[in-house]
């Protein structure tokens, strides 16, 4: 009897939960964010206790979350939408998604190769991406550039994250761009052939596996690295910044992506979304921003964290970021050719 | 010969339960909710999307169709073996410690995919503390990479084993042990009693749990992640997260969807139309007493499973729970933990009872019928972010042609009802676990011998009467394990709660998925103890509940 009492109980509290809803009182913004909360929240706390707007967020990866803002079309109840790589800013922008903003204090505070060129999206974080290598067993002399990686000294000691993680699509994308389709899929299949074991589900696995001894080197963002060696400053795996010298397109840079935001086509408070875009790229929280995952700031007038700065400066790869959401599709069917999984 | 004929139908007239037409709208209904989603999905062959699959023919569909079958037998086997083995061992022999075994086998239910599989990669890889502590006995240079194939089926294998065990043993339990010994007595031994008989019979619930353990094995896109170990669901993410076309991500996962399906129709087939009814039970179960050396293998045999499947990752959590601190524990984290509970047994109720009405459907129309209503068990088989967008575009739909012009003309503010409240989230989870919840009440509700109910409605009792009094006494068993296992498995749940929970529900998935998405593992473990933990409170309550008889 109370058995099925309790399942009759059960049954109306759910129908009461339903009900359930909550009214936001005062100005609010709504985010839809694959930045996760943690890297969010301390910033969106402190915009609020400034200005006194509410800030309401949902995280999800960002294919769910684009889907989602399509779906709902001119009823989302979104204002900004933020990804931690290019790739879907730009898919985003394409599929009309995001409003074209003009803002005079965003052309100031970010590169113009980290902004969408109609204004749709804007940088607000570099998350570089570079080889590390094995302080025991790697002289970083023997580095040089992600396209050396390729070569046969190094047959049997790389690891490599694998290829379905955007931030190597979004690599492969801009090497595309700089060596041309053919030069690319060379090094891709050279990569594959140098690889010491099979690709590996994240950055953090292919800094272990160099750590071991499972393999020499490995391409990865630089603030796993920095997480890593923060808990463990011993461990024995340094940071190289690629493309620094040598003869073009092999001195172009550190391939860099971005953690990114625009303000949706449907939001009702475009000026309000976009204020809060700007206040993000102004020094004090770009310092904020960037320092809560040990990311580089877009507002070259913030300097990085202290553990970044002991890394050294870097020359950045200056092609748009925009280019490695144009060949992301390019990039991924010839990383499948070559059998880079 | 008519008139035995007639006074035939005139009784069946007399003993049909409920107004059928009622029940089979009410199931059709349902169907058609399930369904959805579905055409939703199937409608996106409406623009093919020929690129793609051109690039995902040549060079990715052989290996991943290969790599799922493969999968999927490997998983089937082992899922068989050890949930038959060990339901059989722990109801019908006699060993020492068994019956803290019953229960305790049943843990890993509450354990996540993705959870054993990034503790299993962190304990065992070649990087992680067990072979670095090795190469330091026995000096560098070796080790193996422990991401292969037999690892992912074993990782599955262990957390999917119990539902194959739990269903398994529900069957085994309400056996008659006077089956058993009228088989001895025609002159069988107890190995040709299990095999000839205990397992035939047994055969929809073993089926049913095996079932339920490949449909998660094929929607799985995190354990394989972890692992990367491609299978088909990974062309699905591929073509969604990569070439950004939604529209390829549905069309191969309705082509996952028309496999289960033809599955599912060839196993209820070769069922024939068999019955696998049962007498009442009589007496006490009489456990077979096994010789010392034989009950001592059996006990470490249950003691390995549990080590593997439930003891290790515990304290492996335990361990990098403790390591991280307990910073995370804010009231912001008990808010998760509220939230995961609320949602589940919210979900669990619903499920629950709309799976009931759909059991009773199947019970009281075989043939064609049976099969439509089969169908309502689809939406397991699909990747959960899949069957999330599924579920939202038909909501989000629903919205923006009916409810939103519908309150414009009633005067009201209009506002989406559908997208965004907890009505979406707990649509998604009963479409999801229907199937869940449909396997143990099925089988349970096959037990029933028809000429239970039927005298019950000889004597006079209701319709109402019949259900209250009859059928959900004989069904508790089945009613309880299909509560637990949707709880359980709707406080795992991570791909459609992310996308369609409002804002604010965040649960203890939803954080596992933060940490996890950055690559902090470590960081997951206190979520992912607390869910387990959490998990285990149903469990505990169901195993309580079916000893309080």
């Amino acid at each position: 009897m109370i058995f099925r009492s309790a399942l009759v109980f059960s049954l109306l509290l759910s129908l009461v939960a339903c009900g359930r809803s909550e009214e936001p009182s005062g100005p609010e913004l709504v985010v839809y964010s694959s930045r996760i909360e943690q890297l969010i929240k301390p910033i969106f706390d402190q915009y609020t206790a400034e200005t006194g707007v509410n800030i309401r967020y949902v995280t999800d990866s960002a294919g769910p979350l684009l889907a989602r803002l399509r779906a709902e079309g001119e009823n989302t109840p979104a204002d900004i939408l933020v990804t931690v790589d290019v790739g879907n800013l730009w898919q985003a922008a394409q599929q009309g998604l995001l409003a074209p903003q003009t803002s005079s204090v965003l052309k100031n505070n970010v590169p113009e190769s980290l902004r969408d060129p109609e204004g749709r999206w804007t940088g607000l974080s570099i998350r570089a991406r570079t080889i590390v290598y094995s302080s025991e067993r790697v002289q970083p002399e023997t580095l040089s550039s992600y396209e050396a990686l390729a070569e046969p000294q190094w047959a049997g000691r790389l690891c490599l994250r694998t290829a379905k993680k955007v931030y190597n699509q979004s690599l492969v994308a801009t090497m595309i761009s700089a060596d041309g389709a053919e030069n690319t899929e060379r090094v891709l299949a050279g990569w594959v052939d140098n690889l010491a074991v099979p690709p590996f589900s994240s950055d953090n696995k292919v800094i272990e596996a160099i750590a071991a001894g499972q393999c020499d080197v490995g391409i990865v963002n630089t603030y796993y690295l920095a997480r890593m060696k923060a808990d463990d400053p011993s461990l024995p795996v340094d940071l190289f910044w690629a493309n620094q010298t040598g003869e073009a397109p092999f001195n172009r840079g550190v391939h860099v992506n971005i953690s990114g935001a625009g303000v949706t086509a449907a939001s009702k408070q475009k000026a309000l979304a976009m204020s809060l875009l700007e206040w993000l790229s102004e020094a004090e929280a770009q310092h904020a921003f960037a320092e809560l995952n040990q990311e580089f700031p877009v507002n070259r007038n913030t300097p990085p964290s202290s553990l970044l700065q002991h890394w050294g400066d870097f020359k950045a790869d200056q092609v748009p970021v925009v280019e490695a959401g144009r060949l992301q599709a390019e990039a991924i069917r010839m990383m499948d050719r070559v059998g880079y999984r | 010969m008519q008139l035995a004929q007639r006074a035939r139908v005139a009784n069946q007239r007399r003993l049909r339960p409920t107004p059928l037409w009622l029940l089979r709208a009410a199931g059709v209904a349902l169907v058609c909710a399930v369904l959805v989603p579905v055409v939703v999905l199937a409608s996106s062959w409406l623009s093919p999307e020929v690129e793609i699959w051109q690039h995902l023919v040549e060079t990715q569909l052989p290996r991943l169709v290969a790599n799922t079958l493969f999968l999927m037998l490997g998983v089937g086997v082992l899922v068989s073996v050890i949930g038959v083995s060990l339901a059989w061992f722990t109801v019908m022999c006699q060993f020492p410690g068994r019956a803290a075994f019953e229960w305790l086998l049943m843990l890993p239910l509450a354990v996540p995919a993705y959870v054993m599989a990034f503790v299993v990669l962190g304990v065992f890889d070649f990087g992680g503390p067990l072979q670095t502590q090795l190469r330091e006995l026995l000096g560098a240079g070796w080790g193996i990479d422990v991401r292969n194939r037999a690892s992912v089926i074993v990782v599955f294998s262990l957390v999917l084993y119990p539902y194959v065990y739990m269903l398994a043993r529900s069957a085994f339990l309400s056996q008659s042990s006077e089956t058993l010994e009228v088989a001895r007595v025609l002159g069988c031994t107890s190995r040709q009693a299990f095999f000839r008989v205990a397992l035939p019979m047994a055969r929809p619930a073993i089926a049913a749990g095996v079932g339920l353990a490949l449909m998660e094995t094929l929607a799985d896109f995190g354990t394989v992640a972890v692992f990367n170990y491609d299978t088909f669901t990974t062309a699905i993410y591929k073509s969604w997260f990569g070439f950004f076309s939604l529209q390829a991500a549905a069309q191969l996962a309705s082509l996952l969807l028309l496999f289960v399906g033809v599955t599912l129709f060839a196993e209820r087939r070769s069922r024939g139309h068999g019955l696998f009814v049962q007498g009442a039970k009589l007496q006490h179960l009489r456990r077979f007493p096994l010789p010392p050396v034989l009950a001592g293998l059996v006990s470490a045999y249950c003691a390995l499973i549990l080590a593997f499947a439930f003891v290790l990752p515990m304290l492996q959590l335990l361990d990098w729970a403790v390591g991280e601190g307990v910073s995370q524990l804010t009231s912001r984290f008990f808010a998760l933990l509220g939230h995961s509970l609320w949602l589940a047994a919210m979900a669990a109720a619903l499920t629950v009872t709309l799976a009931l009405l759909l059991a009773f459907c199947r019970r009281f129309s075989r043939g064609r019928w049976g099969s439509i209503f089969a169908a309502a068990q689809l939406g397991y088989a699909l990747p959960g972010s899949v069957l999330a967008v599924g579920i939202m575009l038909s909501f989000s739909w629903l919205d923006r042609q009916w409810l939103l012009p519908l309150q414009a003309w009633l005067g009201l503010d209009p506002k989406p009802l559908l997208m965004g409240t907890v009505l979406t989230l707990l649509a998604a989870y009963w479409i999801r676990f229907l199937a869940v919840a449909s396997g143990p009440l099925d089988s349970a509700l096959e037990r029933v011998k028809p000429s239970l109910p039927e005298v019950a409605r000889t004597l006079g009792a209701g319709n109402w009467r019949l259900l209250w009094e009859v059928y959900l006494p004989m069904l508790r068993p089945g009613v309880l394990t299909a509560l637990v296992l949707v709880f359980v498995d709707v406080m795992k749940e991570m791909p459609a709660t992310l996308l369609l929970r409002p804002f604010g529900w965040d649960t203890l998935a939803v954080r596992i998925f933060e940490m996890t998405a950055e690559g902090q593992w470590q960081l997951a473990a206190l979520p992912a103890l607390t869910l387990v933990l959490a998990g285990l409170i149903p469990v505990m309550l169901s195993i309580r509940a079916s000893r309080g008889r």
